[in-house]
């Protein structure tokens, strides 16, 4: 705050500017320490005590012992989390293309002014975000049900046998589904509205020049867009790493497919919650938040060079 | 007694959990004095009164709560339901570790006992007297109190002797004999597969209660304890007696894939293609209330067995009430739960349907010729009754054994849905449960 004056020219002022410099800096503070306070307790407090945590290692033989970085080497020889990352990044993999492809189709579509019922749509594709992932996770797991569900009903009404999208190969694809159904509309709104922001102006330019449709996306909207691009990758980045609610309330439903360690964040859950293993499931959370951190930042950079 | 799916709930909880790191990690400060609380002492807490949070799912202590209050003027009995099962067991455990809302009484199953009796987290209750009711309850709630240790841990609320229930109006359209043992009921799956192609002679998924009781009646004892000295071993013959058969079963595509408690589950049941169930006796009530459609067409038979004409049993599921050592008032909480156990709260119990652990209730006439409308007035306390006679009481679990069950789908659940079988299934399984061991300080003989 301070490092606009020169340090050197400090020494010689008269009191009375210092005493009116200091009012002010108290000022800033003032405004600040709300959300200093909030931030210190539920963002910095939560990450320090983690780290604490995952220093010492606590067994029902033996109470607590601090163990160094011990249960760090130990994360990183552990198979099961190597696993759920393996797992999250497959599904990252595809699943994210997949959603950001449609939600972008959707959204130049709107945009084009050419759809009939525009504003229905809109509303209509964005309407599944704002079913709480849990609901809409008890839905789908109904409907894929093979025996009383959608899926058995098809199967019974057409004769047909689907396979089962709760089978061990195919629950990747099932949770990618309704992952994608979920946020579609929510990225399809953020393309939406930067489309929104392009001046028009633009748009009659190109006109004069004779650029068809086509044309006019790939050299107006999609470069003027590719900040709101960038954004809804890096949310879904770390949306793909903190995958949990799908696969935990899926999991009543295929026991044997979802195992405990199916996604990082389920797993930690389960070594926290299951297995009283406090120390163990906060070193994973903490490895696994670094690595989501840097990813997330390279995307970034990488996004944003592209952008200059 | 049964998993009620929590997930939600649970989903939620840990949201909050990240969000505030609110699971906390104390240090041990011992506590294991023995407590010595006399019958007076008893008398005087119950007439000075007090509050009493009590933890516990199970629906019929309801009634007996209210009538303890009416009893005892003075005394509020707080009845909370934390969570059923597991659920329950986190919720305790963090406010143990917290030191904090710790309830005065918990309800805990008997495979979970040994994790709180061991790091002493509960009362031992021969300091209240409790070694004398040993006679008062049958022996496989008994020895699930004790935990493999020489305390007593907490008074037996209810048991799960194990019985076969199952849908005569299905076995009578094909025609097709009740199993009185398991190659029997190996056969009748395959009959009821070839008359109707649609239905299964029973659902499982890989379920870990399940799986344990079986091994239990086939005589095999995975489980060897000895304070913190811990053995697992699924290779022992009795092991192998469940899992040939039980493979065959899943080869042939004999069990319906389907999770218990699910609405696929209570579906399956009421309309006929899930003929049979092998659980413990307190299942009636849950039929009664969930599978009302089929009220009438179940009937229960005696487990079947490995030899024929043999008697073994089991226990499947049952809970007891423990006092937490982190708990207060402890001469009232042991007065409510003697007096819900092992008092007038058993035949209240009784009247809305759980099944007791006294070994009087069990033996009495009214008891057992009690006529369920459900099994279309049959008796079926007598057969029961007989299991609860016939279960062998030398099973132990694990100290560890909520993890261990937590974990159960992840290896041997692999045996229901690919080219795993059973036993390599159960074998990776101990070896998980033989690595936690040792992570938590156990000395653990491979």
């Amino acid at each position: 705050m301070s490092t606009l004056q020169p340090p050197a020219a400090a020494a010689p002022r008269p009191a009375p500017h210092r005493a009116r410099r200091d009012r002010r800096s108290w000022t800033g503070w003032g405004f600040l320490g709300p959300f200093v306070a909030v931030f210190a307790l539920v963002f910095l407090a939560p990450i320090a005590y983690s780290v604490y945590l995952s220093l010492f290692r606590d067994q029902l033989i033996g109470g607590t012992t601090f163990v160094g970085l011990d249960n760090y080497t130990q994360a990183l020889k552990d198979d099961r989390f190597w696993a759920a990352l393996g797992r999250v990044s497959l599904f990252l993999a595809v699943q994210v293309p997949i959603m950001l492809g449609i939600a972008l189709l959707v959204a130049l579509a709107l945009d084009s002014g050419r759809l009939y019922g525009r504003d229905f749509f809109r509303i209509s594709i964005f309407l599944p975000y704002a079913v709480p992932a849990v609901v809409a996770t008890l839905m789908w797991g109904f409907m894929y049900g093979t025996r009383f569900g959608l899926v058995g009903d098809i199967n019974s009404a057409f004769g047909v046998s689907l396979p089962d999208p709760l089978s061990p190969d195919l629950v990747l694809a099932s949770i990618g589904n309704i992952v994608t159904w979920e946020f579609v509309g929510y990225n399809m709104l953020i393309f939406y509205s930067a489309l929104r922001v392009i001046p028009h102006s633009l748009y009659e330019a190109a006109q004069i020049d004779g650029a068809g449709q086509i044309r006019v996306i790939t050299a107006i909207k999609l470069p003027a867009i590719r900040g709101a691009l960038v954004i809804a990758t890096i949310f879904s980045i770390i949306g793909s790493f903190q995958l949990f609610n799908e696969p935990n309330i899926l999991q009543p439903l295929a026991p044997n497919a979802i195992t405990t360690d199916y996604t990082p964040n389920f797993y930690t859950y389960s070594l926290s919650f299951n297995g009283q293993q406090h120390n163990h499931s906060a070193t994973v959370a903490i490895v696994m938040g670094l690595i989501t951190m840097v990813i997330a930042y390279v995307v970034q950079l990488r996004g944003m060079r592209k952008g200059v | 007694m049964h998993k009620h799916s929590r997930r939600l709930l649970r989903g939620i909880g840990l949201v909050c959990a990240l969000a505030l790191g609110a699971t906390a990690c104390g240090s041990d400060d011992g506590g294991s004095s023995r407590k010595a609380v006399s019958q007076e002492d008893i008398q005087a807490a119950l007439k000075e009164g007090g509050t009493l949070t009590v933890w516990a799912w199970e629906p019929t202590l309801k009634q007996v709560a209210a009538d303890f209050e009416k009893k005892h003027p003075g005394v509020k009995v707080n009845l909370v339901n934390a969570g059923t099962n597991a659920d329950q067991y986190t919720a305790l455990q963090n406010a143990i570790s917290a030191k904090k809302g710790v309830p005065d009484v918990a309800q805990i199953e008997y495979y979970a006992m040994g994790q709180y009796a061991l790091t002493e987290q509960l009362t031992d209750l021969k300091g209240f007297g409790a070694d004398k009711l040993s006679g008062t309850f049958s022996p496989g709630p008994w020895n699930g109190v004790k935990a493999g240790g020489d305390g007593v841990y907490a008074l037996p609320m209810d048991s799960g002797p194990m019985a076969l229930f199952y849908n005569e109006k299905v076995f009578d359209e094909y025609d097709i004999e009740v199993p009185t043992t398991w190659a029997e009921y190996l056969d009748a799956a395959r009959e009821l597969r070839k008359a109707d192609p649609k239905a299964y002679i029973t659902a499982d998924a890989g379920d870990a209660g399940f799986a344990t009781s079986m091994l239990w009646q086939a005589g095999s004892r995975p489980y060897t304890v000895d304070g913190t000295k811990v053995k697992v071993d699924f290779s022992d013959q009795g092991a192998k007696t469940f899992t040939d058969t039980w493979q065959k079963l899943i080869d042939e595509k004999l069990l319906a894939p389907v999770t218990n408690w699910t609405d696929d589950w209570y579906k399956g049941l009421g309309d006929g293609t899930i003929a049979t169930l092998v659980t413990g006796a307190w299942m009636p009530a849950n039929l009664a209330s969930g599978v009302k459609d089929a009220a009438g067409d179940w009937r229960v038979a005696p487990l079947p067995q490995w030899t024929a004409g043999a008697q073994a049993s089991a226990e499947n599921g049952g809970s007891a009430l423990a006092l937490p050592e982190l708990g207060r008032n402890e001469a009232l909480a042991y007065a409510f739960v003697e007096y819900a156990n092992a008092g007038d709260g058993v035949q209240t119990r009784l009247d809305n349907g759980a099944f007791p652990a006294t070994t009087a209730d069990l033996r009495s006439t009214e008891f057992q010729d009690t006529a369920f409308p459900y099994f279309g007035g049959q008796k079926a306390n007598k057969i029961f009754a007989e299991s609860a006679a016939n279960v062998a009481d030398d099973w132990s679990y694990l100290p560890y054994q909520v993890y261990a069950n937590s974990i159960f789908n992840d290896t041997v659940g692999k045996a229901y849905v690919s080219d795993t079988t059973l036993s390599e299934g159960l074998r990776s399984w101990q070896e998980a449960s033989v690595k936690y061991g040792t992570e938590q300080g156990f000395t653990v003989e491979k």
